[in-house]
């Protein structure tokens, strides 16, 4: 399932074959509630590697066994060479960035983000060359002497940063960090987020349930649901070849085609296309983008597109692009995007690569 | 919250004003008789003057048993605290068997009777040999304030934002570290509110004294004793100086949480009411 991409494949050839953190088989359950199953990954030197998945999808809980807040029931975690699960959190070399950011309110920014230093007794010129560094960093020199209470979300969020990255971290961690933010701000701090952590080259494990945010700021995906390892691909992969209709389902917009394969050609309703599959049934996810209006003035279709003839039934607009709902004779609905016009209306002749129907494994329906 | 079905009334003015009265007007009779030369009998007050205030300064039974009663409520403090944190601890952070049951039985020697306090205390020291004294006293105000310390603190804990302590852990710092520059800081308007309303409790307490008392007086023990003895506006005297002072602490007080809460996130409130005390 773990697919390597292109990336990665760059990066592992850089830092040799052993990846900085490895989760083997972490389970973990609440009484008798399990919430991770027999979780495995691998995260890379400077790697951001971005946690999807629901709520309750068991993301959270995996970040905090990382980190040592909890202890998993079974299964292992290193880093490099060193066993860290069975380590406090203070003696891991992973810092966290928290969901509400947990700054202490009695401390000022710079005390704050001095904090870890001074546990560590580093000396006093060290500690504040370097607390002033990473609010250099981060953009907020001039709130040194501010309360947390005092300043906004968004620097809340900058200084919740520093004060992870001024300890040098091998591994960052960031639960939803950005889920507080309002619409525009977190764009923007997804592309400084990205941004930063290439400057410092530091792997980061990024948490959250918002594909999109998953996609802009990721090396890879993991896709977790119902506390088990969906898919783990690049944002790409992923979203090209998803592996299970869930996934298809959960990142982006799909049409799920069942069909059957006989003799290397499968059908799908009225449609049929050649395929290198085994007979039997087979589930194809269908981006909306991938399908396109014929101008009918133009001729016959192509060998390698499947063309048919459906009808407009709705049309949405979604600024830069158009997802109509088209419905063919025999009834088979399906999603399009379109370049913008104002009427989609009537019959329209639509085509189709083949490569771009991707067979997906089946998910139980989503609950 | 009545939206805008506020009932007019010509009485209920009256009404309060009667109540705050009835509250204040003791406390200012007392203070104004204080003042009065002809002592604390005949209306209106006449000859104001400072005399009583000058007798005061000058009789040393009674600034021993303000001094007795000072070093009391330290004391007093002190043990509430040292035993009451860690038990508001305990029962945030802990599970052990008879939690429930701790948690309703810690209050229980604030609501009881001072006198079956008092009594029970004195029979227990009388069964350990123990010669009644301050001593006596501090233990006995220590012991029935803990439920006091503990109730305070718990409640600043509940308050207290969890995912605080674990970014300091995961700063690096250990569990005991994480405690003295985390978790105490955040309480201290908590373990300060504890200690003010402990101290309070103890200087005006009269029930349990009454039974440990040894030799030396508490100043409500030597006020109630004077007492007995007829009234002077002595008594007033000290009566307004003490109502001064609680005032002024009072008063510090809400400036600290005042300020507290408005340095707070607005998640994080630090402060906590402090409990009504019997």
């Amino acid at each position: 399932m773990a697919t390597t991409t292109e990336a990665t494949l760059a990066r592992s050839s850089r830092v040799g074959a052993q990846p900085l953190l490895s989760v083997r088989n972490i389970a973990k359950s609440f009484g008798k509630n399990p919430v991770l199953r027999d979780i495995s990954l691998e995260i890379a030197e400077s790697e951001f590697l971005t946690i999807l998945g629901e709520s309750g999808s068991g993301k959270t809980t995996l970040l905090r066994i990382i980190a040592g807040f909890e202890d998993a029931t079974s299964g292992e975690i290193w880093m490099e060479d060193q066993r860290l699960d069975v380590l406090p959190p203070y003696r891991r070399r992973v810092n966290t960035v928290f969901q509400h950011y947990a700054l202490f309110p009695h401390l000022t920014v710079a005390e704050n983000v001095g904090y870890g230093l001074r546990v560590a007794k580093l000396p006093k010129e060290e500690i504040a060359n370097r607390v002033e560094q990473a609010l250099a960093m981060v953009k907020m020199t001039a709130y040194a002497r501010s309360k947390p209470a005092k300043i906004s979300g968004g620097q809340q969020q900058r200084i919740a940063l520093a004060r992870a990255l001024v300890n040098r971290p091998r591994l960052l961690l960031l639960d939803e960090p950005l889920s507080a933010l309002d619409a525009n701000l977190r764009r923007q701090m997804q592309v400084e987020l990205k941004s930063l952590q290439r400057e410092v080259g530091i792997s980061f494990v990024f948490v959250t349930h918002d594909q999109e945010e998953a996609m802009v700021m990721s090396d890879r995906i993991a896709l977790l649901r119902r506390g088990e390892l969906e898919q783990i691909a690049s944002p790409r992969e992923i979203y090209g070849r998803p592996a299970t209709a869930y996934t298809a389902q959960f990142i982006g917009h799909t049409n799920l085609l069942p069909g059957e394969v006989k003799g290397g050609v499968v059908r799908c309703h009225s449609l049929d296309w050649p395929v290198g599959l085994p007979d039997g049934p087979v589930l194809f996810s269908l981006r909306p983008e991938s399908l396109r209006v014929v101008n009918s003035a133009a001729g016959s279709a192509g060998v390698n597109v499947v063309r048919f003839r459906a009808r407009v039934c709705h049309q949405a607009f979604h600024g830069s692009t158009e997802l109509l709902q088209v419905e063919c004779a025999d009834g088979l609905k399906l999603s399009i995007r379109t370049a913008t016009r104002e009427n989609w209306s009537g019959d329209l002749e639509l085509e189709f690569s083949p490569q771009d129907a991707v067979a997906v494994r089946p998910s139980e329906e989503r609950i | 919250m009545s939206g805008g079905a506020q009932v007019k009334s010509r009485w209920l003015p009256w009404h309060a004003a009667a109540v705050f009265c009835f509250l204040y007007l003791p406390i200012v009779t007392l203070i104004v008789y204080s003042f009065n030369g002809s002592g604390v009998g005949g209306f209106p007050p006449r000859n104001l003057t400072l005399d009583w205030y000058r007798m005061l300064f000058a009789d040393d039974a009674i600034w021993t048993s303000v001094l007795n009663s000072v070093l009391v409520a330290a004391a007093a403090m002190a043990i509430s605290l040292t035993f009451g944190i860690p038990a508001a601890l305990a029962l945030d952070r802990a599970d052990f068997p008879g939690k429930v049951l701790f948690r309703r039985l810690v209050l229980l020697p604030l609501i009881l009777p001072g006198i079956i306090t008092g009594l029970s205390l004195l029979m227990l020291f009388r069964a350990a040999d123990m010669k009644l004294s301050l001593l006596t006293i501090v233990l006995g105000h220590g012991t029935a304030l803990i439920s006091v310390a503990t109730t305070e603190v718990f409640a600043g804990l509940q308050k207290l934002d969890r995912a605080q302590e674990e970014a300091s852990l995961d700063l690096g710092a250990n569990y005991w570290q994480t405690f003295w520059r985390v978790t105490i800081p955040n309480l201290r308007l908590s373990i300060i509110g504890a200690a003010l309303l402990i101290f309070t409790l103890s200087m005006d307490e009269i029930a349990v004294s009454f039974f440990l008392i040894g030799r030396d007086n508490t100043l409500p023990l030597e006020i109630w004793g004077r007492l007995r003895r007829g009234i002077t506006p002595e008594i007033n005297a000290i009566s307004s100086i003490i109502f001064a002072f609680s005032l002024v602490a009072i008063v510090t007080w809400y400036r600290l949480r005042a300020r507290a809460e408005g340095n707070a996130e607005g998640g994080a409130e630090l402060v906590e009411a402090p409990v009504q005390g019997d």
